[in-house]
């Protein structure tokens, strides 16, 4: 008797842990399709990190409907602590990637075939924060101090700037940093690694127990790595080389999406609020407020584009290549070993991107582009 | 006991900030005395006080009303993860059981196994979801982290039914041998039920190797809408809002305890007609 109960209870709790497992599934958005796409593209792209402004760009494409109307139906793979979004592109889980160029090439190095085709940021968002008392005012002032980096190739830059100023990385006390700034608030780190669209927000979103208020940009040092000279290229779309080079139709793909993409990151430009809005809307925990001054900082690091938005300027795609191979690591090595050969980026996606885009009547260089001022509030709410 | 046991551990937190270092203490040269600021160690209030608090401008919601649904999402998870840990760990059993060469072939993958990091496994696995088909079912992307609160769940449940299926005394055994008792009957009237003082402790390695898994696949493959997402989200915002990555915590744990219960009731269910006191 009690054999037969134990196997209905079995039975049930196994029956309870299937519906509920089938109980959920996964709403998607079949999105508008216009009426002149005999079908359309799925495309992938794997972001480098969780939703937020950052990425606005493909966010608002998508609501927008700048992919719908290039027939592309693109999915957003989120990023976490364990994606490396070039080797998700690399093996083929993912169509286009985002990825900072120094990680992204040193992952070709090992044999990852994928290629830049447009340099969404043109400029580096890297900073050193350190309190004003510290002194720190320059990288030559590292020696000997705490210095905070994130590692897992987030970290070339402040090694570039330390090398660039003659000072042996083995003679500063490099502190592994978290993803917050309470190490730098509470003195473990006497200058921190930060992003002017994240962490340097987060400091000014805290309370300084001294005076009850939020800490102001008056109380800290910053040093910028774009100034410093040894700024190295981030956010930019990565393809697969080997497809782009064989497959006509993912190449035509990659124009669309490319100028889709670059579309959205012009909207996002001219609608700040709209687009800090949307990503918290979908599903970021960050405030808004957070977001709203994440989106303007990443306009700045977009906008203006001389060239037009997304190209790869040589010069900066050299200085972030030389440094890669300059710069030693606490092991002694260096980004890379050789140069990358031509293959790793191109232009030729983009100009063609920029093509449709002026069909569309976008502006790409962002003439006239001014920041707007965002007030931070506690916590970033 | 619980309501006396939690007050008293919000006691000695709270007892620790008023007393315990600023900023954080030495013992014998060892720097591990936490601080006790509030940037560290938010006060208790201020941490059940963020739960009612919208999440943020743009949203309605409150952090007890996200945090909540973390939970039940990540509860289905483990659910789904522990039900097919239980599956494979009490077929494998079956099976070691049944024959001793697969025992001695089986066990050490078994073992090695559980030495692979989760975290290896995670995006590996997680690369699964919308790839792979199976007769044109659809791999969806949540299976994945079941999948790895399965791959913790099957390991205690298999080796604990093992050992259970195994206890049986040489004596029992002849006797159903003597009876000409097929396999099948010996293990339903006799190994199963002589199984389950040793499955039941399994079950609640299980149960928590299932929360484990779940969670942490969620942390390392950001699987949106579980607690380990949340964990990831409210750690960012950690620097200026120390006390809301306690509410995640909070519910991480809250999880664990809801799995915890079920064991206890599938245990008092399973061990009702027994002696409580067994001899030694």
């Amino acid at each position: 008797m009690r054999n037969q109960r134990i196997k209905g209870i079995a039975a049930t709790l196994l029956a309870v842990s299937l519906i509920a497992a089938c109980g959920d599934d996964d709403k998607k958005d079949e999105g508008a399709k216009p009426a002149d796409c005999e079908t359309t593209t799925p495309v992938k792209l794997q972001l480098q990190w969780v939703t937020q402004a950052q990425f606005a760009g493909y966010y608002s494409a998508v609501e927008q409907g700048f992919y719908a109307a290039q027939c592309l139906d693109v999915e957003i793979l989120e990023g976490a602590v364990d994606i490396t979004p070039q080797t998700v592109l690399a093996n083929g889980d993912a169509d286009f990637a985002i990825s900072w160029v120094p990680k992204a090439l040193a992952s070709r190095e090992a044999g990852a075939d994928i290629i830049n085709i447009a340099q969404v940021f043109q400029r580096s968002g890297t900073l050193q924060v350190s309190f004003k008392d510290s002194g720190i005012t320059s990288p030559a002032d590292f020696a000997g101090r705490k210095i905070g980096n994130w590692g897992y190739g987030n970290e070339f830059e402040v090694f570039a700037a330390m090398t660039k100023a003659g000072i042996d990385p083995a003679d500063v006390d490099n502190v592994a940093q978290q993803f917050d700034m309470v190490g730098l608030l509470e003195g473990d780190i006497d200058a921190a690694e930060a992003m002017t669209y994240n962490e340097y927000a987060q400091v000014l979103e805290a309370v300084n127990p001294a005076t009850g208020e939020l800490y102001t940009p008056e109380e800290f040092n910053v040093i910028s790595y774009e100034e410093e000279g040894v700024g190295m290229l981030q956010d930019a779309i990565w393809a697969d080389g080997a497809r782009l080079a064989s497959d006509a139709a993912y190449k035509d793909t990659a124009i669309k999406f490319v100028a889709a993409s670059l579309q959205g990151w012009a909207y996002c430009r001219d609608k700040v609020d709209a687009c800090a809005t949307l990503v918290t809307n979908q599903g970021s925990a960050l405030g808004l407020t957070h977001q709203t001054w994440q989106m303007n900082e990443i306009n700045k690091l977009i906008w203006p584009a001389a060239d037009g938005v997304g190209y790869i300027q040589p010069e900066s795609w050299d200085r972030t290549v030389q440094l890669a191979q300059e710069t030693k690591n606490l092991e002694g090595t260096t980004v890379l070993t050789a140069d990358p050969d031509e293959l790793a980026y191109t232009n030729e996606i983009i100009v063609a991107a920029h093509a449709l885009l002026e069909d569309l009547g976008v502006n790409i260089k962002g003439d006239g582009y001014k920041p707007i001022d965002v007030t931070l509030t506690e916590g970033g709410a | 006991m619980f309501v006396v046991s939690m007050a008293l551990v919000a006691a000695a937190w709270e007892a620790y900030k008023k007393w315990g270092p600023q900023d954080g203490g030495e013992v014998l040269g060892w720097k591990i005395l936490p601080r006790a600021k509030d940037r560290v160690m938010p006060h208790i209030s201020d941490i059940f006080s963020r739960f009612t608090d919208p999440l943020n401008r743009a949203s309605d919601e409150t952090v007890l009303e996200v945090v909540l649904k973390g939970v039940w999402f990540s509860f289905r998870l483990v659910l789904a993860g522990f039900g097919m840990g239980l599956v494979a760990g009490m077929l494998l059993a079956i099976v070691m059981t049944r024959f001793r060469f697969a025992e001695r072939a089986v066990l050490p993958y078994l073992v090695v196994s559980q030495t692979v990091p989760l975290i290896a496994l995670a995006p590996l696995v997680a690369s699964w979801g919308g790839k792979l088909e199976l007769f044109g079912w659809e791999w969806p992307r949540w299976m994945s982290s079941a999948v790895l609160g399965a791959f913790l769940t099957f390991f205690p449940i298999a080796v604990g039914t093992l050992r259970g299926l195994q206890s049986p005394t040489a004596a029992s055994l002849e006797l159903m041998d003597s009876l000409a008792a097929p396999w099948r009957r010996t293990l339903v009237t006799l190994r199963f039920p002589a199984a389950v003082p040793y499955i039941v402790p399994a079950l609640k390695l299980g149960a928590a190797g299932a929360v484990i898994g779940v969670v942490v696949s969620e942390i390392s493959t950001g699987l949106r809408g579980g607690i380990g997402r949340l964990v990831i989200e409210f750690s960012q915002k950690t620097t200026g809002d120390p006390a809301i990555v306690y509410t995640a915590v909070l519910g991480a744990a809250f999880l664990g305890l809801v799995l915890a219960g079920m064991v206890a009731i599938a245990d008092a269910v399973f061990m009702r007609n027994r002696p409580k006191e067994v001899d030694a």
